[in-house]
Parts: structure tokens; sequence; C-alpha cells
């Protein structure tokens, strides 16, 4: 190992090492009576790395013989991981205490799942993105059943990991016949063997490898997991599941598609298409007949991770910038709206019924407003800044030729947008009857209202990441 | 003032958040704070808007003040005004502050109701400025929001309903819209409006399923537009939310809705429409002037039976917004200029009457008809003023009802005179129906045990309607006002459109 590979993967040892000592420090130090200090020790590390990697580092890295790669690309999504990581373990502390889940494990095993998904978005070789991939996997897991003594959390966890293990199958098998016909599994090995004919076994691995990674981004028909494993898990990790690792799974196919098999667009843009297509669509009318909130938000998540394959799918730089906008919008508006839903309670217990917002708005105005805007973002309605998140990669779809795709995501749109309504019809216009109480700490409505403000400001200039992202995207696009 | 058009737009926004930001409590003084600081916003947005009119060169049929900036994802921020926006502008911020007197009354989170009309003015400007597709897309669709609000939190019993009706119609016509829109900018490579304005979309006829679609892109994109703007309008057959949201509405929802929000589907014609689509446009035309003449009469006949004040007059508005139609779809000089008018006189007017029907609304709490009679006995001046605007509404000759009406019967009668036949007959109807409705509640014996009490109208709400009786008064007697300034633009506007038509054109391939 040479200073400069040292160098590049410095974030994620880093984060190994402080893994480790937590675990020691967890073990020996009280065990769960140091929770709180790490939930807070973590985060503090991720934004501190969030701002190293954004602020610290340029240019671009190769490391261990072209294994891992560091980028504009790679480093886009490892803030967005990073930080959304940090804001949901936040928000989660005051939850996770009060109805005594909070075990040391909790932000441990996050750590852990970040540095997998921080492997997978720098993969420079199927290898490490398998690696990457599995120890993301192997920790969400098992905090998907951290809720020992609950059925449900144990019926999620375990459906969690036989369908998981089910697509880490379909992905291994899919990277051996990329290995077999390409004769390596470096990305730039197998973009320098394309070219004349495409075999047809080097085809059927990357659908193979596509339709794995599209069980992890929960995109239609794969998607079966997601509103079992949504509703089953504690609400803490069911916000971690919406945020980071949708970042990481998404990003991982763009890494995928373009540095391994960036030669061919035509094989692999169809693919994904129909996926966008599919999730689109079905997100938005089977989350018609939901009554539970987090349900709900699965279904949601389907669909805009339909909306995110749009952009990827118009195959262009323009498409990558658009889908890595939409994933740091949709991960902003997941975070707000989990904060809003982790204080949903009545009488001490949490609740997570869509019927129980009747008439929220009559106790608590500025919660509802602030969920108002989240609403209207999620739909994707003007002005608020969702609505730009689509409408990018739309314009993007347009802008690669596939109207279609543009027109049968405007129609999806509508469709979801209903629901959406719904819960907007519940805290406004509903019967008047016991409405539930919003139980917040300080962290969460600081994320919540915070995240509102953002929907509204940010469409003046986005804050700033719209060059950010096409620098990301030119770097993987060339 | 390189950003007039920004400044006034922006002006209710700002005070909405001030407002919304540094406006404590929910006891008396915080309500009066809330009405006065919006009506201070609003009076100060007209005034400003004062300059707009004052700067503006009638003869120019260009865009005017316009701001171009770039703005994110390659979006631009683009604002202008010409001939044919900028007294939609002026109308906005002229009937706002009566808008925001007229619910001095109201008493339940007076903040937000506050807040909801600011912010609906802001879009509704922005509405009639944006110069690029999606800016005004942006406005167009926000403009929901804050009306649903209004509806469904302030409305009436079936409030809820009617604020359903109202989102899914105007969402589902818009986003047909927006899959337009998305073609377009396929088309075109462009969303800036001034461009697309000079953009020849094609019209090759081509089939679909079978089906030769004659004007080819042109007409389908015509259709899209078409779904969104008809609803918006509303013309018939899918005015039926209107008179619902109408109902429901608070007396102030109904004056915005009525005078202002419809409007934006007759501006979308002209703005888009017509000159975008001339020839699907021209293949269309003969089916759109005839669903206006049914609307005029068939809504005409519907008004006749209506026992609640409200959906009468909502009736009416609907017969009313098919003479601009058909003016705007008779493409001629006096067609479009009566359109432009009537849509001008048409905010003053329905306003007008639906604040009537709020001043005896909040002393009786009803709307029936039947609930109401001579009330001329105890309220004079109320009567008066009803009448003056009953008489408008039915186009008496000296208000500015007459003018849009004839300009547009003038116009039509020149491209088809059996439109215009029947569309006459909704003069004669609308008559019926109006001066009925003021028989009903304003002539004859005060009998009513409840109204024995009634009192006349008090200082603040005549203030309210004296600059609607004065401009009114003044369009009807001096239309020039009005045409001198729409005139330039809208003679461009025809002349470019006659020029796209081709002389052989569709318009006579759609009659084989």
């Amino acid at each position: 190992m040479t200073a400069v590979d040292f160098n590049t993967i410095l974030p994620e040892f880093l984060l190994a090492a402080f893994a480790l000592g937590a675990l020691m420090f967890g073990a020996y130090g009280g065990k769960d009576k140091t929770a709180a200090t790490l939930v807070w020790a973590t985060s503090g590390l991720f934004i501190a790395l969030a701002l190293f990697i954004g602020f610290g580092t340029t240019g671009e890295r190769m490391a261990f013989g072209g294994l891992f790669t560091d980028d504009p690309f790679a480093r886009f999504a490892k803030v967005i991981i990073l930080v959304s990581a940090a804001c949901v373990m936040l928000m989660s502390q005051d939850y996770m205490q009060r109805r005594d889940l909070l075990r040391f494990e909790f932000p441990i095993l996050v750590t852990l799942a970040v540095i997998g998904m921080m492997v997978m978005v720098s993969a420079g070789d199927l290898m490490t993105l398998y690696m990457g991939l599995e120890l993301q996997s192997l920790s969400l897991y098992v905090v998907a059943a951290m809720r020992r003594d609950s059925t449900k959390s144990s019926e999620a966890g375990l459906k969690y990991f036989v369908l998981g293990a089910l697509s880490s199958g379909l992905f291994l098998y899919g990277a051996s016949l990329a290995y077999g016909f390409a004769g390596t599994t470096q990305f730039a090995g197998i973009l320098s063997t394309l070219g004349g004919d495409t075999p047809a076994g080097l085809t059927i691995g990357l659908v193979f490898m596509l339709a794995a990674l599209a069980f992890k981004v929960s995109a239609a028909p794969f998607h079966m997991w997601t509103p079992d494993v949504y509703e089953g898990s504690p609400t803490p990790i069911t916000a971690f599941f919406a945020t980071a690792p949708k970042v990481a799974a998404m990003a991982l196919i763009a890494r995928l598609v373009h540095d391994a098999f960036g030669a061919i667009p035509g094989e692999w843009t169809q693919v994904l298409a129909a996926l966008a297509v599919v999730s689109m669509f079905l997100g938005g009318i089977a989350a018609i007949g939901q009554r539970d909130i987090k349900r709900l938000m699965a279904y949601s998540s389907i669909a805009h991770m339909g909306y995110a394959l749009v952009g990827l799918a118009s195959g262009t730089a323009e498409g990558v910038q658009a889908m890595l906008i939409y994933m740091a919008i949709y991960v902003t508006m997941n975070v707000g709206t989990f904060a809003f839903i982790l204080s949903m309670e009545r009488d001490g217990r949490p609740i997570t019924d869509i019927q129980s917002l009747n008439m929220f708005s009559k106790n608590e105005p500025l919660k509802a407003l602030a969920l108002l805007v989240l609403m209207f973002s999620l739909a994707g309605v003007p002005p608020m800044l969702g609505f730009f998140g689509k409408f990018y990669v739309l314009k993007a779809a347009v802008d690669a030729g596939m109207v279609w795709l543009a027109v049968a995501g405007a129609v999806a749109s509508v469709i979801g947008a209903f629901y959406y309504l719904r819960i907007v019809f519940f805290i406004y216009f509903g019967k008047d009857g016991e409405p539930a109480t919003s139980n917040m700490a300080p962290v969460q409505w600081v994320m919540m209202v915070g995240v509102a403000v953002i929907m509204v400001l940010g469409i003046v200039n986005l804050f700033g990441i719209e060059p950010v992202a096409a620098l990301a995207a030119e770097a993987l696009v060339r | 003032m390189d950003n007039l058009l920004s400044i006034i737009t922006f002006i209710p926004a700002v005070a909405a958040v001030i407002m919304a930001l540094f406006l404590r409590g929910d006891d008396a003084a915080a309500q009066q704070n809330a009405k006065w600081l919006a009506l201070l916003a609003t009076a100060a947005t007209f005034l400003v808007s004062l300059f707009l009119l004052a700067g503006f060169d009638p003869a120019n049929t260009g865009m005017q003040f316009v701001e171009e900036y770039d703005w994110i994802l390659g979006l631009q921020y683009k604002m202008g005004v010409d001939g044919i926006s900028v007294l939609f502008v002026m109308l906005t911020t002229f009937l706002m502050p009566i808008t925001i007197a007229s619910c001095w009354t109201v008493q339940t989170r007076v903040k937000e109701y506050m807040i909801a009309f600011l912010m609906l003015e802001t879009l509704m400007l922005g509405v009639f400025c944006a110069l690029d597709l999606v800016l005004f897309y942006l406005f167009f669709e926000a403009g929901l929001i804050p009306m649903f609000l209004i509806i469904g939190i302030w409305g009436g019993k079936e409030r809820i309903y009617a604020a359903f009706k109202f989102f899914l119609y105007t969402f589902l016509g818009s986003v047909l819209m927006l899959v337009a829109m998305i073609a377009m900018y396929w088309d075109a490579g462009t969303t800036d409006i001034p461009t697309l304005l000079t953009h020849n979309f094609t019209s090759e006829t081509f089939s679909l399923f079978g089906i030769p679609i004659i004007g080819g892109l042109q007409t389908m994109l015509f259709l899209a537009f078409f779904a969104s703007f008809a609803v918006k309008m509303p013309m018939w057959p899918v005015h039926t939310w209107l008179p619902d949201a109408h109902v429901q509405a608070p007396t102030a929802g109904s004056v915005v809705l009525a005078a202002i929000l419809l409007k934006m589907g007759g501006y979308g014609f002209l703005r888009f429409s017509l000159p975008m689509f001339p020839v699907g446009s021209d293949v269309m035309a003969p089916l759109v002037l005839w669903m206006s003449a049914i609307a005029i009469v068939y809504t005409s006949l519907v008004a006749l039976a209506q026992s609640d004040m409200k959906k009468l007059i909502a009736y009416s508005s609907v017969a009313h917004m098919g003479y601009v139609t058909m003016g705007i779809f008779a493409a001629n000089q006096q067609g479009i200029d009566g359109a432009i008018f009537q849509m001008i006189s048409h905010g003053f007017i329905s306003g007008a009457l639906f604040l009537c029907v709020g001043v005896i609304y909040d002393r009786m709490h009803t709307r029936e008809i039947d609930a109401y009679g001579g009330l001329v006995n105890k309220m004079p001046a109320y009567a008066m003023i009803f009448m003056f605007f009953t008489m408008a509404n039915v186009g008496l000759p000296g208000t500015s009802g007459f003018v849009g009406e004839f300009l547009v019967l003038v116009g039509i009668f020149q491209v088809n005179t059996w439109v215009a036949a029947v569309a006459t007959s909704g003069v004669i109807l609308s008559a019926a129906y109006a001066l009925w409705l003021y028989r009903r509640v304003v002539m004859g014996e005060l009998i009513k045990e409840a109204l024995k009490s009634i009192t006349d109208m008090t200082r603040r709400e005549k203030a309210i309607f004296a600059p609607l009786v004065v401009m009114t008064l003044l369009l009807g007697i001096y239309p020039a006002l009005v045409t001198d300034i729409i005139g330039p633009s809208v003679s461009a506007l025809v002349t470019d459109y006659q020029a796209a038509i081709p002389a052989s054109g569709a318009s006579q391939l759609a009659q084989q």
C-alpha cells in the first residue's frame, strides 16, 4: 500500500478505525449508556468527513491499481450519503432513547453501512463493488431487525436478508458472466474490450447486474421487499433506508453503466427506461390505497427512484447531473418528512396511521404548514424544489430524444400527486377527531422546518449544487 | 426601474413572508394588523404598477420591461409584458386591495387567510408576466395551492368536495399542458416564449391510429393547451367545477376566482394557442366557436333555474366567458379586442356582483334567493349598487359590459353568422336571469321577518364598491382607454395569425 493509495481511501479508513474503536468503547464502556454519546460523535465525524471530502480534495485519483476511484462524482455522492446519514441519526436519537431502542450497536452499524456505501460509489472494479455492496447490505439487514422483541421488525430483517441475498446472487452471476466474456473485472478493462459486436454474454451479465442493483434501489418490478421492510423496521431505520442507501445504489448504477459499459449505451438505456416507467407508475398507483404513512413513503420512494432512473436512462452527462440533483433533493425531502413521522404519536406511543392526522393543522399550524410544503414538494407541484428535480430529469430525457419517457413521467406525476394531496387533506380539512400529537425533539423540529424552508428557498439557486453536480457528471461521462 | 415587473410581482410575497415570520398571536389586534399589512401591501403593489402603465408604450408591439436572468437548471427567469398582458397585470393589482378590504369581517385564521391571498396575487401576476414556458407553468400551477386552501379551509359546508373538484379538474388539464410543453421544447429547442412565438411548429398532417390529424403537431399541441385553458376558463362542458367552487368559496375567494383566475385561461389562449399554433387553432376554431355559443345559451338557461345567488352568478360567468372564447377564436381585430375588453370588464362586474352577494351574506348568512325580497326598503344604497352591476352584467350601453359583448358579436358576425345569431340570443337570456334575480332579491314588499332588522351598507362597503363603479362607467363611456393599449398588439397578432394560415389551408381541409 503506497502513500497515494492510503491518501485516497483516507476517509473510509478513518471511518473504519472509528467503527472498531467505538465497538471497543461500547463493549467495555457501559454498553447502551454510551449510545447517545456515540450517536453524536458518529454524526460529528460524518459531518467533518463530508466537509473534508467536499472541500479538502480535488481532481481524480485511483488507488490499488484501479480498484478504487476518487473523483468528483464519488465525492458528490459521498457528501450526500454522509450528511444524510448524520441527519437521520441525530433525529433518531430522541425517538430511540424514549422507546428504549437506542443500543450502542446502532451508530456502529450505521457507520459500517456508510463505509460500504462509500466504497460502492468509489468502486473501479466489480470486486470492489461487490465488497462495498455486501458490507452495506449486511449492516442494513441487522439494523432492520434492531427491535429484537418485535416480530414485525424481525420479519422485516429476515425478508430483507432473503431477498437481498437473492439479489447478491444475481449480481455475482452477472459479474461472473461479465468476467468470462471480458476477461477482466476492472471497469476500465471491460470498457476497453467493448467495440464492434458486443458478446451476448456480456449483455446478459449486464442485465443481471442491473436487476440486482434495481433490488437495492427498490425499482419496480424488484420492489417487493420495500413496503414490508419500511413498515416493519423501527421508524428511524426506515428513515435511514429511505435516504443514504438509495443514493449509494443509484450512484453505483451510474458508475457501473458509464464506467464499464459507457461504450454501449443502447444495451442499458432501454433497461433503465423500462425500470423507470414501471417504477413511476407502480409507485404512484399502489400508494393510493395505503393507510400507513411508512408504507406510503415506501411506494413514494419507489416512484422517486423511477424519476431518478429517467435521468440515468437518458445516458448523457446531463442525465447523470439530473439524477444527482434529483437524489439530493429527494434525500432532503425524506429527511424532513421522516423527522415528522418520527414525532407522530398518541399517548406516548408511536403511530403511523395516516387518518390520525385528522385536523392536525388546528393544534400545530407551523408543523402542518411545513408538512404541506414537504408533501407538495414530494408531489412535484411547483414552485417547490421537488418540481425542479422532476423537471430536470424529464428535460434530460427530452434532450436525449426520449420524449415518450418524459411524457410517461409527466403523467405518472399526476397520479402520484393524489396520495400526497390526501395527507394534506387530512391535516387541513379532515373531520374533527382526536388528532395525533407531534412530540418533537429540537433536532427533529430543526430538520423538518429547515427542510421545508429549503424546499421553498432552494428555487433561487439550488444552493449552488448545480455546477458541482455538473462537474461530477462530467467526471463520470466522458 | 429595470426590475419593475419583478418588484410588482414580489411585493405581495414579501409581505406574506413578513407576516408569517413576524406577526404573532391570534388576538383581535394581531388580526387587525394582518389585515392592514395585507391591504398596505396590495395597495403598494397597485401604486407601483401605475408606473408600469405610465411607462408602457402601446405602439411597441414587442415585449416591454423585459428582465432576463440565468436561473437554475438551464432555465431562464424572463419577465415582460406586451399590450395583451399589461392590462391583466393592472386588473390584478387593481382588484386585490378591493378583495382584501372585502374580507375585513373574516375572523377565523385571519393571518393565514391574508398570507394565502398575498401569495395568490404574486402567483397570478407571475402568470401574466412570465416569458418562459417553465416559469409560466410554475406560476400557473402554484396558483392552485393557495386557492385550494382558500376554498378548503374558509369555504362553506361542502368546501372539501369543491376544493378537490377544483384541484383535480385544473391539475388534470395542466398536466396535458406540461406534456405539450415538453413536446414544444423538443420541437423548438427552447422554452423562451418570444422565440416560440416566431417558431413555426410543423403542421404536416399525420395519422394516429389510422385517423388523420389535420394540422399535425400543431393540432395536438393546441388540444393539449386547450385542455388546460378550457378548464381554467371554464368552457362548457368542463365548467362544472366552477359553480361548486364559487358556492363554497368565501366571498373574497369568489371575487379573485371570477375576476382574475378565470382570465388566465383567456390569456393563455391569446399568448399560446392563437399565435403559436395558428394552423391548429384554425382547424379547431369552428368547434370552439360552437362550444362557446352552446355555453352562452346553455349556461344562461341553467342560471335561470338556480336558487342560490352565487351559483347563478357563477353560471353567468361561464356564459360571459363564452363570449371571450368566441371573440378570441373569431381571430379578427374586433373579436380579440372585444374578448380582452370583456375579460377586463368582467373582472370588475363579476367581482362586484360577488361582493354584492357577500354584503347580504354577511348579514343573513344565507345565499338562497328565496330568503330575500324587498331589500330596497331597508337598503336603498345597496339596491342602487346592485342595480348598477346587474345592468352592467346584462350589457347595458354605457357600462363596460356592453362594449365587450358588442365588439365580440361584431367580430364573430364576420366569421360565422350562425354562431353570432345563437350567441346574440344569450344577451336576451342574460337580461332575463339577471333582472329576475334582482326582482326577487331587492324589489317587492319586505315581508320576511328575519329581514326586518337588516342594515344598509356601511361606509367601508361603499368605499369598496366605489372604484368598481367608476371603472365600469369609465370603460363603458370611453372604451378607448383599453383599446388604445391593446390595439397595436392585437393587430400584430391578427396579422401574424392570418399570414400563418395557408391560403388553401387547413380550414378547407377540415371541411372535407
